[in-house]
């Protein structure tokens, strides 16, 4: 059955806000998105009824609340299909996750070695290796992407080689929409030994992620994008992987024993959760995964999919107007009308209440290539709807008349 | 005119106007009408660098009075610059060093403008003034 936006719209008190005397249309999704009551409430709840320090108390809230943690570890890992909750560790956010990552492989690179990323990537998929590279005297190469938005793949295999060992790649472009066959690109890299980072911030609220399936040895998102709280993430790594790798930060929660000559570290996943936790935004995070489960992801996926496909059919109308990235965009819709800024059009349309991101989206060589500046990006969300998608682009028609 | 009556004539023509599309309109046309810098003259040197947008500023002496030049790729950016334009150029350096830009607090603009672009805006007075100290100076 379709999914019916107007189901859960009275969820997301937020969504009914006024700006500048105009309803709000939300559509910076992909920046970060709304969050709805079940995933507040979880968080309210939490702390009414359970909040504690976890792992070193014996009192009773302090045993609650270290079970509600790792219960929510344990849902988000069935949830993403890990082989074991041990593999899911909790982080800040997709950019904690990948610095994680980057600090400790450092031992792993040598002089000569690559580290391959994509022309798609989000800063936060690019400096964390480029500090990587500059510690280790690696070199950082990059997929090219085609005129389409599309990565290309026959330089991919060309760029490929024994020195490849690490392939950085996101799963979903924030800036296009772009979604990256990875499978395509997992299965060559395997070949020639490289570990394989996948960057899911994108992706993980438009398609359930199977890890089973994908089989990255590391894979990181942020909460925020998927209906939950702001300063959690997860970075998911194979087990097999991560308990042969050095910790990073050092801290409580991390130790088996301390001494002042040495400390022993613990097992996984708390070997790189130094310190105290953000213990409500993991039991938050497995709520909103819970949530948008129970909503049916592909349903969802499929509204938003409909919802792209029409605004970009009716702003195709619009003289001059240019989308970037393929045809099956996920997520976000970005575009650039000539001869008009993309500041000037996302001032103008929030005036009449629209909401969308414009400018380079953290991806600044990417607008490089495309030898622009920035664009404007609408980007969806389960509760999105038609109606918005008209409002949209009435706003962008108004806006680039007022322009031009 | 002096640049206070240029500030009144200028908040008279924006209270002409009803709702924000006008005002904006407004401000949109006055951007397409300033005179564009020439490319060779955009260079860093005159570069404001905005958060989103980039701003050349550029000014000449001629007599006692100062020219100002300047371009935009915002054209809204553009616009807000021709107000000052507007308001500051042919008027001595002393008379620019003095003159009071909080008027722009009164156009009902600024309520509109994101806090990138506000503070662009006062960023772009600090720099005419600027200019026009190193012609008092010098
Ligand atoms: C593809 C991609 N990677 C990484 C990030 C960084 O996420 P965060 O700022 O939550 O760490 C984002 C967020 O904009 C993103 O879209």
């Amino acid at each position: 059955m379709a999914f019916d936006p107007h189901t859960i719209r009275d969820q997301f008190p937020i969504l009914s806000t006024q700006v500048h005397g105009k309803p709000l249309v939300y559509l910076d999704n992909a920046a970060t998105v709304q969050k709805p009551l079940q995933v507040l409430e979880s968080s309210r709840t939490y702390y009414e009824e359970v909040n504690a320090n976890i792992h070193r108390g014996t009192h009773h809230l302090s045993q609650k609340a270290t079970a509600a943690h790792e219960a929510a570890r344990e849902r988000i890992a069935h949830h993403l299909r890990a082989s074991s909750p041990d593999e899911i560790i909790f982080t800040s956010g997709t950019t904690d996750g990948i610095n994680l990552v980057a600090n400790i492989l450092t031992s792993q690179f040598q002089e000569g070695d690559e580290i391959l990323i994509s022309a798609l990537e989000h800063h936060s998929n690019i400096v964390p290796w480029q500090m990587l590279a500059q510690r280790t005297g690696a070199r950082l190469r990059v997929i090219p992407v085609l005129d389409g938005g599309t990565l290309d793949q026959e330089a991919f295999r060309e760029l490929l080689s024994a020195r490849t060992k690490l392939l950085a790649l996101t799963h979903v472009s924030n800036a296009f929409g772009t979604p990256v066959p990875v499978k395509d690109f997992i299965k060559p890299a395997r070949e020639v030994g490289a570990l394989i980072l996948l960057d899911a911030a994108q992706s993980v609220a438009h398609q359930a992620i199977d890890l089973q399936d994908l089989d990255p040895d590391f894979l990181v998102f942020s909460g925020h994008k998927i209906y939950a709280p702001t300063g959690i993430g997860v970075l998911y790594g194979k087990s097999s992987i991560l308990s042969t790798l050095p910790p990073w930060r050092g801290g409580g929660e991390m130790i088996k024993e301390v001494t002042y000559e040495s400390s022993t570290y613990n097992d996984l996943p708390f070997r790189y959760e130094a310190g105290t936790p953000n213990i409500e935004g993991a039991i938050a995070l497995a709520a909103a995964f819970d949530w948008l489960t129970a909503l049916d992801l592909s349903a969802v996926a499929s509204h938003e999919q409909t919802l792209i496909t029409e605004a970009a059919a009716q702003l195709a109308e619009i003289p001059n107007i240019h989308f970037y990235g393929p045809a099956d965009r996920q997520g976000a819709l970005s575009f650039n009308i000539e001869g008009i800024h993309p500041y000037d059009l996302g001032t103008l349309i929030d005036q009449m209440g629209v909401a969308v991101r414009t400018g380079h989206h953290c991806c600044q060589p990417l607008m490089n290539r495309f030898g622009i500046t920035g664009t404007v990006r609408a980007s969806f969300a389960a509760y999105n709807t038609s109606a918005e998608v008209d409002s949209l682009v009435a706003a962008v028609r108004q806006a680039a008349q007022m322009l031009s | 005119m002096t640049i206070a009556e240029k500030q009144q004539q200028l908040l008279d023509e924006l209270n002409l106007f009803q709702d924000w599309t006008e005002r904006y309109q407004y401000v949109i046309d006055l951007g397409k009408k300033l005179s564009p810098m020439a490319e060779e003259l955009q260079t860093s040197d005159r570069l404001i660098k905005g958060c989103q947008s980039q701003v050349w500023l550029d000014s000449t002496l001629e007599g006692d009075h100062v020219t100002f030049l300047a371009d935009s790729d915002s054209l809204i950016t553009k616009g807000m610059i021709a107000l000052f334009v507007r308001v500051l150029d042919g008027q001595t350096p002393d008379d620019i060093l003095q003159a009071d830009m909080s008027f722009i607090d009164e156009t009902g603009l600024k309520e509109h403008l994101a806090p990138t672009r506000a503070n662009a805006l006062s960023l772009m007075a600090t720099q005419m003034k600027q200019h026009a100290l190193s012609y008092s100076q010098g």
